[in-house]
């Protein structure tokens, strides 16, 4: 199977060792993966901030770019979310403002065909137990457009338990969101922080040493308020345990 | 709308003070992690929400298609039941007729029930210049009232206010407006209550007039419903001889059978209630001689920025609210900012939605409330008629950062982008350029990372919103993509791995595959030099 990594923006710039993660990962478990050099950004930020139409010309570009994969993955809930939920919904209102029928058709056949990499761990690869090795003591927040967007479920939960050496221990008020909310983060920026420390503080309750999610946004924020509390704990994103194994851990 | 929140700051503003009220953080998450809970096990119960939840929907997105002859049939029926019916445009028209009314009884005070709608159009203030005393019946409204305060919650208005601070208010303000609180009144609920009771009972027994709103209103026989859990409603709704009943426009059920549907989502979402304690319906006048029941009765409905609402194809669903609050009570925003900051009295996440569309977006505070949320989607979630608020917040942000058509009293006109957001504009366009020419983006990118070791640990400026309580996170020594260029998709990472990728370990406190411990682990995919060697 053909497969494209749609990294995401975000992971490029900051956070190649996830990219670098899900290769490995999709690598072990024999899907040949390829990095479209011409990827950028799939429009959420300018989306969810009020510019739908600026967004648009990065909606036809990633279909110009993933357009002729098998399957489109991910490592991020939110960027998943906007093709799936936001790209239909662009096209819809593309047509209601009298422009027609293109962008709808243009964005559809990328619609179905991505996926949150846990969702395409599960659901198209069939696996729940990936070979992983990571012996440490693991909390679990599920971000809200992986939870209530896409609707992962236990995925992300079924593969971190099946990771051998990691213990999985259940994160109080798990599905209140971190704060994050994109440029929220910066537009208010009190409760934006008083969210993160809630959470942040909910998570070093439960004496786990890192905390783990699907998005790197979110843990930017997490893992930045962790900084700043000097809490001890660390953000992993779950590609990276789901990568690591006994051959080459990650410390 | 009302009075009382104009002149209100900007979202962020009002939410700063309300972060670092450590009293009102801990009521208000108090109160709604106890509701939140309730709530979940109350719709659990019942096997078939989703489509209760879906039919809720329909229902009343049929009836706002259809507005112009639901309103028309519950004029008529209203009316045929011994009722008149009055319109009023906006809050202006709407208290003009109010105390018309009050007026022509020769009554200077008035009881009433917890409404919505009268708090949206001033009412109480309004009736209160022309020297008419409106007495609140709800004991969270009372404790508003008494405390000379603003409510900060649809459906526990006084949820900013723990135990103690209400005996104060009581024993205080009560003499004030009548029966004063009991000497030596402790916290205890049921001390509290009994004192509002005995301060409320006078108060009911002498009462010709009661203004009410309404729940849902039933055109096929112009009944009105007031669901409620003190019974004070009740009182209010038979005890006076006049009762007014003031109504936004969008309340309308076509049939009773439509009500089975609200009547099982409603209690659920706002209580956790599987019933609600009182539901009083109303047909029009009763006999005075024979029946309880107002002999004469009045139905003001108001429209005050429904109709041009409900003109905009994505904001309208707004308009299937039914106030049951479920979206504040689950809303992490709702819970550290508190319902003061949203300057209006729909606070929360359905007020975010509903106030920048009734008063428009030309205030300050109105054109921040589309940006008082992370985007989270609880609100939806648990909404009983699938508003899908974070859809029409991003609708609304659009509005402001953008403009654009709207409607205004009827009219289409169109908006020009707010002031405020050129410097976000800007931003916007040059990215949506930069993720459109790759190369330059690349360029960007290689940039950021070679001069990462003189990148600030904190920012100046906006970025200070960021930087002042969170870390920033460390730039790696380069993105992906030249990864994956240089090692032709991590086929050729072996040979170059000592040489290659470097990275310190993330400010943020993330782990470093490479390993901070200067490169131990030679070979593999993860293994990699100390701090920037070979780069």
């Amino acid at each position: 199977m053909r497969v494209a990594l749609f990294l995401t923006c975000v992971n490029d710039t900051l956070y190649p060792d996830t990219g670098r993660a899900v290769v490995k990962l999709l690598t072990r478990l024999g899907v040949d993966v390829d990095f479209p050099m011409d990827q950028t950004c799939c429009g959420q930020a300018h989306y969810n901030t009020g510019y739908r139409h600026q967004a648009e010309p990065l909606a036809r570009k990633f279909s110009d770019v993933f357009g002729g994969y098998e399957a489109i993955v991910t490592p991020s809930g939110s960027c998943g979310a906007m093709v799936r939920e936001l790209y239909p919904r662009m096209g819809e209102r593309a047509r209601a403002e009298g422009r027609g029928d293109t962008l709808a058709r243009t964005l559809a056949p990328v619609v179905p065909k991505t996926y949150e990499l846990t969702e395409f761990l599960v659901d198209v690869l069939g696996v729940t137990d990936v070979g992983a090795y990571y012996p440490h003591k693991v909390t679990y927040h599920p971000t809200c457009h992986g939870l209530r967007g896409l609707g992962l479920g236990e995925r992300p939960r079924r593969l971190l338990q099946a990771v051998k050496g990691l213990e999985l221990v259940e994160l109080p008020g798990a599905e209140e969101c971190c704060g994050f909310g994109g440029t929220f983060a910066v537009k208010n920026p009190d409760v934006s922080a008083a969210m993160g420390r809630d959470k942040v503080r909910s998570a070093e309750s439960t004496g786990a040493e890192v905390l783990c999610a699907a998005d790197n946004s979110c843990l930017m924020h997490i893992g930045g308020t962790m900084a700043r509390l000097r809490t001890g704990m660390r953000p992993v994103h779950i590609a990276e345990i789901l990568a690591s194994t006994e051959e080459e851990p990650l410390v | 709308m009302s009075g009382t929140f104009v002149g209100m700051p900007a979202f962020p503003k009002a939410a700063h003070e309300a972060v670092h009220n450590a009293t009102l953080r801990g009521n208000l998450r108090h109160a709604t992690h106890t509701i939140r809970a309730k709530r979940e096990k109350a719709v659990l119960e019942v096997s078939d929400w989703a489509e209760l939840r879906e039919a809720g929907k329909r229902i009343k997105d049929h009836t706002l298609r259809h507005l112009d002859r639901y309103l028309v049939q519950l004029e008529e029926s209203v009316t045929a039941a011994g009722g008149t019916v009055h319109w009023a445009a906006d809050a202006d028209e709407a208290n003009r007729i109010v105390t018309y009314l009050v007026k022509a009884t020769g009554e200077t005070e008035v009881v009433k029930v917890k409404s919505m709608a009268t708090q949206e159009i001033g009412l109480n203030e309004a009736l209160e210049a022309e020297g008419i005393r409106a007495y609140e019946t709800d004991l969270a409204e009372l404790i508003v009232q008494l405390g000379k305060d603003r409510p900060s919650h649809i459906l526990v208005p006084a949820i900013h206010r723990n135990r103690g601070e209400i005996r104060d208010i009581f024993a205080k303000e009560m003499s004030e407006w009548g029966r004063p609180a009991p000497d030596g009144l402790t916290d205890t609920p049921a001390e509290l209550a009994e004192a509002a009771r005995l301060h409320l009972r006078e108060k009911f027994l002498r009462a010709k007039v009661g203004i009410s709103g309404a729940n849902f209103m039933v055109a096929d026989t112009g009944t009105l419903v007031v669901v409620e859990s003190e019974g004070n409603g009740r009182m209010c709704l038979t005890l006076p001889e006049t009762l007014i009943s003031v109504v936004g426009i969008e309340k309308i059920v076509p049939t009773w059978q439509d009500l089975e549907v609200f009547l099982q989502t409603l209690p659920r979402s706002s209580t956790a209630e599987r019933m609600n304690p009182y539901t009083s319906m109303w047909t029009g006048t009763t006999d005075s001689g024979t029946a309880d029941g107002p002999s004469t009765f009045h139905l003001v409905l108001i429209d005050n920025g429904r109709t041009d609402t409900l003109a905009d194809e994505v904001g309208r669903q707004a308009l299937r609210c039914i106030r049951c609050s479920a979206c504040l009570n689950v809303c992490p925003v709702y819970e550290r900012a508190g319902g003061h900051a949203y300057g209006s009295v729909y606070p929360g996440p359905i007020g975010a939605i509903l106030s920048p569309q009734l008063r428009g977006t030309g205030s300050e505070i109105d054109a921040s409330l589309p940006y008082a949320s992370s985007l989270c989607g609880a609100c939806y979630e648990v909404c009983p008629v699938a508003i899908d608020i974070p859809e029409v917040l991003v609708h609304l942000r659009e509005r402001v950062a953008q403009g654009g058509q709207v409607t205004e009293k009827g009219a289409k006109v169109v908006l020009k982008p707010a002031k405020g957001h050129a410097a976000e504009r800007a931003a916007m366009r040059a990215a949506g350029w930069a993720f459109t020419h790759p190369a330059a983006l690349r360029t960007g990118q290689r940039l950021a990372s070679r001069t990462r070791r003189f990148h600030p640990r904190t920012l100046p400026g906006p970025g200070m919103a960021w930087s002042a309580s969170r870390a920033l996170p460390t730039l790696p020594a380069e993105p992906f993509r030249d990864w994956w260029q240089r090692t032709n998709g991590g086929r050729t990472e072996q040979g170059v791995a000592d040489g290659g990728r470097a990275d310190g370990g993330h400010a943020d406190g993330r782990p470093s595959p490479s390993g901070r411990d200067g490169g131990g682990r030679a070979n593999g995919e993860w293994a990699g030099g100390g701090e920037d060697s070979g780069k």
